[in-house]
Parts: structure tokens; sequence; C-alpha cells
């Protein structure tokens, strides 16, 4: 077959085709990835809430999403609410964020009803390789800066060992211990103002949380770092 | 042509990282781990596999002058579609790339074989350029993987190897990444001569 | 502030080719003359920040409005590489002094990964359009920096003597390894201005 010659009908009919095309394409593969993309998200979730929750079965009883103003700054967290499958209230995943080393450090963090921590996982972040990417296992049970169990309490905040507290800091470390421990301490206050109800399971509607309440939760929980 | 030449040309004699010093920006990045290196490599080699053909089979009818914006458009379909397939089926993947599986579409690499190769030849001679020099890619980049994660991380393919204590950090930072290509590179410019 | 902040982050903390690896190719390739690597510092810093430009709004205003963002990767190569060309056709016309000076680079442009790369990371980093020039803009500073240290760093090679194996694009790389490492030094100058600035 002889080229096609550069003539200008030439070049915006094979220009409009293949844009055409490609356009087609993509939208069509667009289409039938669409489900199964949002079906790993909502897997990756689910299979987060479980581990950090310690529980294979378990039934997550609402997805409460709250804006939080903490020092000037907004915060978002979604509580994850669960229950076993009999119904009684587990504690909750919480979702937090908070600013890394690199970049956005999110975390996925369980409570049970006494506030006990029950286990984390990091679903985003740009920690260093090496370093602070280390925080994934860092603060689980085996790792040396373990926080698996700990009673949480909102007067007495997570604080990594050179800030006075008792939190070994990742080698080398201390600023993306310090986020991770400031998303934990955050994620623990949002769960905390749920007001859940442990022996029930069933919670409250969620407080209108108020200026000075927040300020004053603020100030507990370590954003003085 | 013989097939076989073709596909050996693109592992060793054009090997892209290690001879044509092409695709920089992903060969440097990417390789923090064996495995991230050779994701990178075996996603690159898909989207020049498909561009191959799909260009040596649209030369004819392509005008020269329009030549390049069709080729970038092939290349980006095919980079998307890449990318959502990633994103639903091996979600992990899509993380640890990150930026640089929508940046494919930029490695000159596969512009450059596009010109050089795809459109002079037919499709089957196309199909077994993409997979030679694809499969170069992705073992340099798998390679260097390797060193840089056993240097650093003391590890191969997330498999413990050495004790933390004897990790060398440097080589899973940025600096590591231009420094081991760099001793790479001359090792190779040695293996070259003798 | 916030400003000053992205400004430091992204030509120090972050430099997009010491520590990002974007725009390898010409740090690589165009940095044997100082004189050469400030040209095209010039080229990339000029259409780095016009592609951010036109790409923001491109994403706010079509594909957002119409759920296309799926054409990202694709409307944004195209919206790059017919800006390249149009800067080189209105350049021509308009001023053949910088035409002459820059006019080179030009074409390299569009297969340099930091436009691309910059101009998706404005829109994943959810910028507004006034930090996403200040991030862009201080991008191709960050990358012009990079480029003329590295420049001098090679003109000095020149001079040596330098190992048989090594030489070409070998000492190249480790040159870069030590300068990137140089870099790292300023790592947590950015969390240090939080604190300063009271945004943390």
């Amino acid at each position: 077959m002889k080229k096609l010659e550069s003539s200008l009908t030439n070049m915006i009919i094979v220009l409009v085709t293949v844009a055409v095309v490609s356009g087609g394409l993509l939208a069509w593969v667009n289409n039938a990835t669409e489900t199964p993309i949002k079906e790993q998200d909502e897997l990756a979730l689910a299979n987060g809430i479980k581990s950090v929750m310690g529980v294979e079965n378990l039934t997550v009883t609402a997805n409460d999403e709250l804006k939080k103003n903490i020092g000037g700054k907004d915060y978002t967290f979604v509580v994850h609410k669960t229950s076993d499958s009999d119904g009684n209230f587990l504690g909750a995943a919480v979702e937090s964020t908070t600013m890394g080393f690199g970049g956005d450090l999110k975390v996925l963090v369980g409570f049970d009803g006494e506030g006990n921590l029950l286990g984390y996982t990091i679903l985003q972040h740009a920690e260093t390789p090496g370093l602070g990417a280390k925080a994934d296992k860092w603060f689980q049970k085996d790792g040396k800066g373990n926080i698996i169990g700990r009673r949480m309490d909102a007067s007495k905040p997570l604080v990594v060992s050179k800030d006075g507290g008792d939190v070994d800091a990742i080698t080398a470390s201390t600023i993306t211990t310090r986020a991770f421990l400031k998303a934990v301490n955050q994620a623990y206050a949002a769960y905390a103002d749920q007001d859940v109800d442990a022996a029930s399971g069933a919670s409250k509607q969620v407080k209108d949380i108020t200026g000075d309440d927040l300020q004053d939760r603020a100030a507990k929980c370590g954003t003085e770092e | 042509m013989n097939y076989i030449k073709i596909l050996l040309n693109g592992i060793i004699k054009e090997n892209p990282t290690f001879v044509l010093l092409l695709g920089m920006c992903p060969t440097l990045a990417t390789t923090t781990s064996a495995q991230n290196g050779m994701s990178m490599g075996l996603a690159t080699m898909f989207v020049l596999i498909c561009s191959n053909i799909a260009i040596s089979l649209i030369k004819s009818i392509t005008p020269d002058k329009v030549r390049i914006p069709v080729f970038i458009v092939v290349i980006a379909s095919f980079v998307t579609i890449l990318q959502m397939c990633l994103k639903a089926y091996l979600p992990e993947v899509n993380k640890s790339l990150g930026l640089f599986i929508p940046l494919i579409v930029v490695n000159c690499i596969i512009l450059g074989r596009a010109e050089a190769f795809a459109c002079k030849n037919n499709s089957v001679a196309s199909l077994f350029d993409g997979l030679g020099i694809g499969l170069g890619f992705t073992v340099s980049l798998t390679f260097l993987g390797i060193v840089r994660e056993v240097l650093g991380a003391g590890s191969v393919f997330g498999v413990v190897l050495l004790p933390e204590t004897y990790n060398i950090l440097l080589f899973i930072l940025p600096p590591g990444a231009f420094i081991t290509l760099g001793f790479l590179i001359a090792i190779v410019n040695k293996l070259k001569k003798a | 502030m916030e400003y000053i902040l992205i400004f430091i982050s992204a030509i120090f903390v972050n430099n997009i080719v010491l520590s990002q690896f974007l725009g390898i190719c010409p740090f690589l390739g165009v940095s044997k003359k100082v004189d050469t690597a400030l040209g095209m510092s010039a080229a990339v810093a000029f259409v780095l920040t016009l592609a951010t430009i036109v790409t923001f709004l491109v994403q706010k205003l079509v594909l957002d409005v119409f759920g296309l963002q799926y054409l990202q990767t694709i409307t944004f190569i195209l919206v790059i590489a017919s800006l390249v060309q149009m800067v080189e056709i209105v350049l021509k016309k308009v001023s053949p002094a910088l035409y002459q000076a820059l006019g080179i680079f030009l074409p390299l442009i569009t297969t340099n990964c930091a436009v691309l790369g910059v101009a998706i990371l404005v829109i994943q980093k959810d910028y507004n359009m006034l930090e996403g020039i200040v991030y862009a803009l201080s991008t191709a500073i960050g990358f012009g920096l990079a480029m003329t240290v590295f420049a001098g760093m090679r003109e000095q090679l020149e001079m040596v003597n330098i190992p048989k194996g090594m030489r070409g694009m070998a000492i190249v790389l480790v040159s870069a390894g030590l300068l990137s490492l140089a870099f790292m030094g300023f790592s947590g100058v950015d969390g240090g201005l939080k604190q300063i600035f009271g945004l943390e």
C-alpha cells in the first residue's frame, strides 16, 4: 500500500479517526474497569478494617465521616464502626490523615470499646524508603516501637521518647514518627467524639462539636509538636 | 530478517538502559527494589509491544507530517488502558509505581522504537522488536533493583539475606540510584571491551 | 507563607531532578556546558509554567466537568506537544533572537517528563491555580539550579584524568549521585519552615 500523502484533508481525516478510535477504546476500557476499581478500593478498605480490628468476622455498621478543625487546620476522619457476627459492638477503625515527612500520611487505626489500640495499618504514605517508610512494621506488636494494646487516653497522648514520651522513634525518622503518632492520637480523639455506647453497640447521634470543645481537644492531643 | 536476531538485538546489543541510555527517569526512580524495577519493566514492555504493533499496522495510512501526533495518541491510549487495568486488578503495583505509569507516555524508548523500527517494518517484526527491547529494559531494571535492594535493604524480592545492621541505606535513597547505575554502566563498558 | 513553603520545598527539598527523578534525559544530555544548561533551563521554565496553566484549566473546565478524568494522560500530552509547537512558531516570528537561543531546546521538551509530571502532580496534589503556578515555577527553578550546578561540575570533569572504564556516562552518573547526596542535606528544611510559619 502506498503511503498517504500529507495533504490537509488526509491529515485531518487521519488525526480525527485516530482520536475517535482511541477515545472510544478508552471509554470502553474505562467502562469495563470502573466496577473492578471500585471493588478493589472497597476490598482494600474492608481488609484494612479486619486487620486493624484483629477479627476475621465482622460487620461494618456505620461509616461516619467527620471534619474537625484542630489548631486552625481542617482534618477529615472516617470512623468505621464494627460489630461481630452476633451484633456485639467491637469498636471502630478510624481513618486519619496528617502531614508526614514527604507528604500525606494516612493511617487506619482500630480501637475497641474501652479505647484500647487494637492495630493499625498505613493506607497511604510518601515517606522515604528505608527510613520513614518502615512505619508499617515499626509500631506493630513485634516492632521496636510497639504501640499495640495501649490504652488510649485523651489527656495522655502517645508521644515519641525524644519529646518526653515513651514511644521509640523509627531510626533517623523522628518527623515520620511524630506525624504517625499525631495521626493515631487524632484518630482516637475523633473516635472518642463519636461517644460510643460500648455495651450495646448503638452509637448515639454525632455530637455537635463546638469550637471550644475542639480547642480543648487540640490542646490535649499533642498538636503542639 | 531473523526474528530471534531482532529479539536478542533488543536485549543485548541495543539494551535500552546500559547501551542506548534511554528511559532514565523510570530506571532511576522505580528501582528501589527488585520487584518495583521488574513491574516497571513489564509495564513498559506491555505498552511498547502494543504500540509497536499498532503503529506498524497504521504506518501506511499515516501521512508523514502528522506522524508524531498520531504516534503519541496511540502510545497515550495504551498507557491509559494499562493504568486502568493496573488500578482494577493490581492496585499494589499501581500504588508503588504511582506517577511513573502515566509518564510511560514520555519514555523516549517507546517513541524512539516507533520512529526507528515500527514505522519501517511489518507487525510481526515490530512485535519481536518490542518484546526484545522490552525484555532488555525489564532485565536491566530488575538487575538494578536487585543490586540496590541487596545493598540498601539486605533483601532480594523481599526475601531477607542480610541482617539490618549491614544495610547501606544510601543505595535505596535517590543518590544511590545514580551511583549504582554509574558503576553498572562502567562494568558493562569494561565487559564490552573484553 | 504556604507559597514560600512550596517554593523552597520544590527547589531544594524535593528537587525535581535529584530527588523525584523527573527530567533526567535533558539533565544528563545537555549539561555539558553551563551556557547550554542555562538555555535549556530557561526554555523548560517557560514551557513548564505555561503547560501547567493550560493543563490545569483543561482539567478543571473540561475533564472534571464532563467526567472524563480517564482521558487525563492523553489530553495532557497532546496539550503539551501542541503548546511546544506553538511556542516555537510564535517565538520564531516574534523574537528571532530568543528563538536562536532557545529554539534548539524546544522540540526536546515534549518528551521531558518533568513537564507532564508536574502537570499531573499539580492535579494530584489538589493545588489551586495560584499554588499550581508557584509550584510549576519553583520546580523549573529547581530544575535550572540542578542543571547549572551539574554543568559546572561536568566542565571541571573535562579536565580530570578519569579511569578508562568510568569515562562517559558512568562518571557523569556517579557525579550526579554526589550532587543528589548534597541536596539530601536540605531534607527536613520544609518541616522546620512549617514550624516557623506555624502551619503545623
